[in-house]
């Protein structure tokens, strides 16, 4: 009995200590830090680059401890968010799908937020705006954006007797006639220009701000068959095939190299002209600084649009079962709004600052090959692609036609986009209903 | 002394041996039918929870429109009617007119060249063991991998394939890069691995009575007469399971069709913000049911509709799975069965 009582006045002392212990830190007036767990697409040295900018971020907030976390995909985040177990923020590299998060409210509504703080949504421009809602639910906001330009080859021009890059669809297809050059058993050693659906950013959707192409018409339909200008398009893209022969560029494709390596077509001189990202640029910094190459707008169908382009971009919001949503939106604006922040994270990965005022930031490294995409990104004649309730399936199901088109599996043009419109059309009614078209 | 009642009797006297003996038996009989359900208790609860759970979830959601976010709502038939009209020229039916081809030709040439390697290793003379082991190695690569390599391998421009091909002086064909080769180069992979197949065929071939094969021979009876009257009735089991077996593995046919398309199509390697995507690359060539129904729960969030698909699917295996064990009973012959 008494080494019962020996141990209970043990044990309670031990309690009574660890009590203690555990209270100290309030004691002193130091509240642990909030851990702000965020989830981000980027890996390798851009997620290096966003964990700069975060730091910055971390050091002058000491309420928060902010955890980084890379290579993450719509799949984790839906994942995530219905095992209610989301991080405090999430970011997207695929804005199409902010249809889903938007009206689902698997991401919040961030209008009070905005409200609140009073930020002017103008700050970003037109096409961001777009993407980082659905249905007039803002659910998400832009951080950083990715828009498409023209490169070329600079050295290759000259030796071909070229001056500066084609503004305009038919001059750069003399360019690329003038700059393809064959071997003695007629496959291809470099190819000019390489318009072929599939081929590293070659999409319908990038190019679709070039000649102003209508996705949808007034009732919500799809219009690829009613609007003319998307097969006067889709012909000069096939006529641009036919010149290289579709088996012959396939194979040349074939050994182009890796999109996101040291191989690329552009960077080693196989491929005279292209379209890309802007990123492109830091990729060439790092694999080639050597190349002889110079940015432009794409060439245009009619030269009004001429330096336009196509926008997209990260997006980034609030999961519904975050844990501290404050903390959360205070990191969120900074990281897209701040002009310092995305300043430096844009000098980081080469990617678009995606406020109009960071655009012009004397922050930015000057570099005439990556300002042109600041250009284009302000230019009000960009665009990015509709965001629909079936996320990107209506754009699979128009890529799928285009493979069969471009390859000369379609005989009847019109036709055929009156039947993808059909699909698309019950696509929509389908994923957006759950109704037979 | 009161004589006790007749009721009192029932109800005090001692029970008769047979009933004592009934008792013990039905006591028997519930103690072994709880043993049995304790050892069967971990395949019970594993089977409820991970295949009746979500095969009773699966047949619900394929009422409903579910995008994983918001909750299921429930549509009735519509997935269906969606699924054989409006859905069915246009993908769906190039998705099962590319699973079936798998099953026509891939499934036969699948067992037939497992068969044959495993018939070829019983005759070898030497390097038996080295020779078992080079063609069971490939079944250990994960598909993955496998597929990884098949696609350098079978690279069009810089592969060794049409390499050597060309200094034969052969154009070799775009293999993963032409809808015509791609499903044939899948095949080629499948073939390639054939390891498991070949290892049950081994075992069933070294499995044949001695003593049949040897009164056939004595019969007169050749090479070609004892292959067909002789082994394939005796291992016909084990074709049956190969074969049913196979074409299961074919209507779930994904991984390597949906890693050679990522790769050949240079997909794998795009940046996030590029949101298209060739359904099936190249040409919807290799766009099979499963990684259709994998696009619609998973890159579309159609839950609703790919559970739809999912129970088609499931309906189907099980019809065609049926139709093949009822007509083996013509072919199967099983050891000691009495008909």
């Amino acid at each position: 009995m008494k080494r019962v009582a020996v141990a209970l006045v043990l044990l309670t002392a031990l309690a009574i200590g660890a009590s203690f212990a555990s209270a100290s830190p309030t004691q002193a007036g130091k509240p642990a830090a909030t851990t702000l767990t965020i989830w981000v697409g980027w890996s390798a040295r851009e997620l290096s680059e966003f964990k700069k900018v975060v730091a910055e971020y971390d050091a002058k907030n000491t309420a928060v401890n902010v955890k980084v976390v890379g290579s993450i995909n719509d799949d984790k985040i839906i994942a995530a968010i219905r095992a209610g177990n989301a991080p405090d923020v999430v970011s997207s590299f695929t804005s199409q799908n902010v249809g889903i998060y938007c009206s689902s409210g698997g991401w919040i509504d961030l209008a009070p937020y905005l409200k609140q703080d009073k930020i002017n949504i103008n700050i970003f421009p037109k096409a961001t705006q777009y993407y980082t809602q659905y249905k007039g639910t803002r659910c998400a906001l832009p951080l950083l954006a990715d828009d498409y330009g023209f490169y070329y080859n600079k050295q290759l021009l000259k030796q071909a007797g070229l001056n500066g890059p084609p503004k305009t669809f038919d001059e750069l297809t003399a360019y690329a006639k003038k700059l393809t050059k064959k071997n003695p058993d007629g496959s291809l050693k470099v190819v000019g220009f390489d318009p072929f659906f599939g081929f590293y950013q070659n999409t319908a959707g990038a190019y679709q701000p070039l000649f102003n192409g209508r996705y949808f018409n007034g009732d919500g339909k799809s219009s690829l068959g009613s609007d003319p200008s998307w097969a006067k398009f889709l012909k000069w893209q096939k006529s641009m095939i036919d010149f290289y022969g579709y088996k012959n560029l396939v194979k040349w494709q074939t050994g182009a190299g890796d999109e996101f390596s040291a191989s690329h077509a552009f960077e080693t001189g196989k491929l005279a002209m292209m379209m890309d990202g802007e990123w492109r640029v830091a990729f060439i910094a790092a694999e080639h600084p050597d190349l002889q190459y110079a940015t432009a707008p794409m060439p245009t169908m009619s030269p009004g649009l001429y330096g336009a382009g196509y926008i997209n971009g990260t997006i980034i919001g609030i999961p519904k079962n975050g844990k501290n949503r404050d903390q959360a939106w205070d990191l969120v604006r900074y990281l897209t709004t701040n002009n310092h922040a995305l300043a430096t994270f844009s000098n980081g990965i080469r990617n678009v600052p995606s406020t109009v005022s960071s655009t012009k930031s004397k922050e930015l490294k000057p570099d005439p090959n990556f300002a042109t995409f600041g250009k284009i990104f302000t230019n009000p004649k960009s665009q990015t692609i509709p965001i629909t309730a079936a996320g990107a399936a209506h754009l699979d199901t128009f890529q799928s036609f285009l493979a069969k088109w471009q390859s000369g599996k379609v005989k009847d043009l019109a036709g055929g986009l009156k039947d993808v419109d059909k699909q698309i059309d019950a696509k929509l009614k389908q994923a957006g209903a759950g109704g037979t078209p | 002394m009161t004589l006790p009642s007749a009721a009192g009797a029932a109800t005090t006297a001692p029970a008769t041996p047979a009933a004592v003996r009934r008792r013990a038996k039905r006591r028997a009989t519930w103690r072994r039918r709880a043993t049995v359900a304790l050892f069967l208790s971990p395949w019970l609860v594993g089977f409820s929870v991970f295949f009746g759970y979500p095969l009773v979830m699966s047949a619900y959601l394929s009422f409903t429109h579910y995008d994983l976010l918001n909750p299921p709502r429930w549509i009735g038939l519509a997935n269906y009617r969606y699924l054989f009209g409006g859905d069915f020229q246009a993908e769906v039916w190039p998705a099962i007119r590319n699973t079936l081809w798998l099953i026509a030709f891939l499934v036969p040439v699948h067992v037939l060249f497992a068969f044959a390697v495993a018939v070829m290793l019983t005759r070898a003379k030497w390097g038996v063991g080295f020779f078992r082991t080079v063609f069971y190695l490939p079944s250990l690569v994960p598909p993955v991998a496998a597929t990884l390599a098949f696609v350098y391998v079978f690279n069009p421009a810089t592969g060794p394939v049409n390499t050597i091909l060309g200094k034969l002086g052969i154009g070799g064909p775009l293999w993963f890069n032409d809808p015509r080769w791609a499903k044939p180069s899948l095949g080629l992979l499948a073939l390639w691995g054939i390891g498991n197949t070949m290892i049950i065929f081994l075992a069933a071939v070294l499995d044949v009575p001695k003593h049949l094969d040897e009164s056939a021979q004595l019969d007169g009876a050749g090479w070609f007469r004892r292959l067909r009257w002789v082994m394939l009735p005796s291992i016909s089991p084990v074709i049956l399971f190969s074969v049913v077996l196979a074409v299961i593995q074919a209507l779930q046919y994904f991984t390597q069709a949906f890693v050679a398309a990522s790769i050949a199509a240079g997909q794998a390697s795009q940046a996030g913000s590029v949101s298209t995507l060739e359904l099936g690359y190249p040409e919807g060539s290799t766009l099979f049911y499963p990684i259709l129904l994998y696009y619609h729960g998973f890159r579309f969030f159609n839950m609703g509709y790919a559970a739809a698909m999912a129970m088609v699917l499931l309906g189907v295996a099980f019809l065609i799975t049926l139709v093949i064990i009822r007509n083996s009973r013509r072919w199967v012959h099983y050891a000691g069965a009495v008909r």
